[in-house]
């Protein structure tokens, strides 16, 4: 199948209009700079990977919120302690969705573009289209993790009566909060198209 | 360097596709890896303007109304999107209290504001200073929304509260519930679209002359829910 790189033709990234014969430094119409693949993607991907990859040891160990309630007296609770709390008061719905975008995601996401990087850097033409799919997905469910940072902020803002019920945020949802943004930065730094070009260059199969 | 106007390429594997005649409610799909290469979007580009307008309209509400509220042994305690930021910053999360700012009410703000500009210069036919810029910037700007996070947040919130208070859903949820549904379908007007809507460009994307000798995209009708 021919690709635009191979007919040497640029696309634009941003109004997807297709140019030839380009230098480098052109611009398209609509101002934005002509690259032929995402500039600097793997390394750029690696290193929002690999910064996430440490903070989400933070993120998960140290507590997200504080609260202190009136004969209960003060308690820390992590991510994974809150799901816990859902799960046992028999909020099961409530337990899942947040089981799924504070754990889930976040992992299968560091997980995915880990196996996209070494994957392209292997040259390997193992199922294109599904890593492909992969990558999509990475990018429309990514966000989604955000949902305990607004949480904490929600309940910091609510639970605010001295005496009784206090709320206050705990370091942990920073480190969180920076995860979920250097996840998001890596996805869409990194260029699905690498994963064709890969493998074209695979010696092993002729595509 | 040279335009080429009867091809396309797949955003995400770089197969090159003959520009395919698109009719209403079409979308053409890559037949390699089947990402999405165009869609149809004149009926969308037509109610773009009153989802906008009434997207604004409930933003406001959103903002300046309380979204819950707490009661506890007959002391109460409620709380607005902005209120929640400033109570987070009191606490010393800067760094979070200024994301919560950017996704949920600086970003949508601008986002809606740019948007409706852009809108009526297209209508009027006319192309505003910056327009490049401010067509980037609603695509730059748009995976940092996050406001159907924040309303699953609020849910969230709401049923974590009920076991230790009485929770009261304000009038500001109700606005976030139906401003997160109304972004949905703002978001699903994909914004580079802008530029083949707009006069200065529009001349170069109609003057195609179809080849259908390359190999020619699937082309599929756009299913009805699609959202964004």
């Amino acid at each position: 199948m021919k690709t635009a790189a191979n007919l040497n033709i640029v696309s634009c990234s941003r109004c997807a209009a297709l140019w030839k014969a380009v230098k480098a430094g052109d611009r398209c119409g609509c101002g934005a700079k002509l690259h032929v693949r995402k500039p600097d993607s793997l390394r750029r991907t690696w290193a929002f990977v690999i910064a996430a990859c440490i903070l989400y040891f933070p993120a998960n160990i140290l507590p997200v919120t504080v609260t202190t309630s009136f004969p209960e007296g003060e308690q820390q609770d992590t991510i994974m302690s809150g799901i816990i709390y859902f799960w046992v008061s028999g909020s099961w719905v409530v337990a899942a969705i947040i089981f799924i975008a504070s754990f889930v995601v976040p992992l299968f996401k560091l997980a995915v573009m880990i196996l996209l990087l070494i994957t392209v850097q292997r040259r390997s033409n193992w199922q294109l289209l599904l890593r492909t799919k992969l990558y999509r997905a990475v990018e429309v469910i990514g966000r989604w993790s955000m949902l305990d940072v607004f949480v904490v902020s929600l309940l910091t803002g609510l639970v605010q009566i001295d005496g009784f019920a206090t709320v206050y945020p705990g370091p942990g949802i920073a480190a969180f909060a920076v995860v979920v943004i250097l996840t998001m930065l890596a996805s869409m730094s990194f260029d699905p198209r690498l994963l064709w070009d890969a493998a074209e260059r695979n010696p092993e199969v002729p595509m | 360097m040279q335009r080429i106007p009867d091809l396309i390429a797949c955003e995400d594997c770089d197969a090159i596709h003959s520009r395919p005649a698109i009719d209403d409610d079409e979308v053409a799909l890559c037949t390699r890896c089947g990402a999405e290469l165009e869609r149809d979007i004149r009926a969308h580009g037509n109610r773009l303007l009153p989802l906008t307008i009434a997207s604004l309209i409930m933003y406001v509400v959103a903002n300046v109304f309380p979204i819950m509220e707490i009661e506890l042994h007959g002391l109460s305690s409620q709380t607005t999107l902005i209120g929640s930021v400033l109570a987070m910053n009191a606490k010393g999360m800067y760094v979070v209290a200024l994301l919560v700012v950017a996704t949920t009410i600086a970003f949508p703000l601008v986002q809606l504001l740019v948007l409706f500009h852009l809108i009526i210069c297209v209508r009027r036919q006319a192309n505003p200073l910056g327009f490049n810029f401010l067509v980037r910037m609603v695509q730059t700007l748009r995976p940092w929304i996050m406001l159907e996070i924040l309303l699953l947040g609020a849910i969230v919130s709401f049923v974590k509260l009920t076991s230790m208070a009485t929770v009261v859903p304000g009038v500001g949820l109700w606005a976030l519930g139906a401003l997160a549904l109304l972004l949905a379908s703002v978001f699903s007007f994909d914004p580079r679209y802008m530029w083949s809507m707009s006069f200065l460009h529009g001349k170069a994307s109609k003057a195609t002359s179809v080849n259908r000798t390359r190999t020619a995209p699937s082309i599929e009708k756009a299913a009805k829910a699609k959202g964004s």
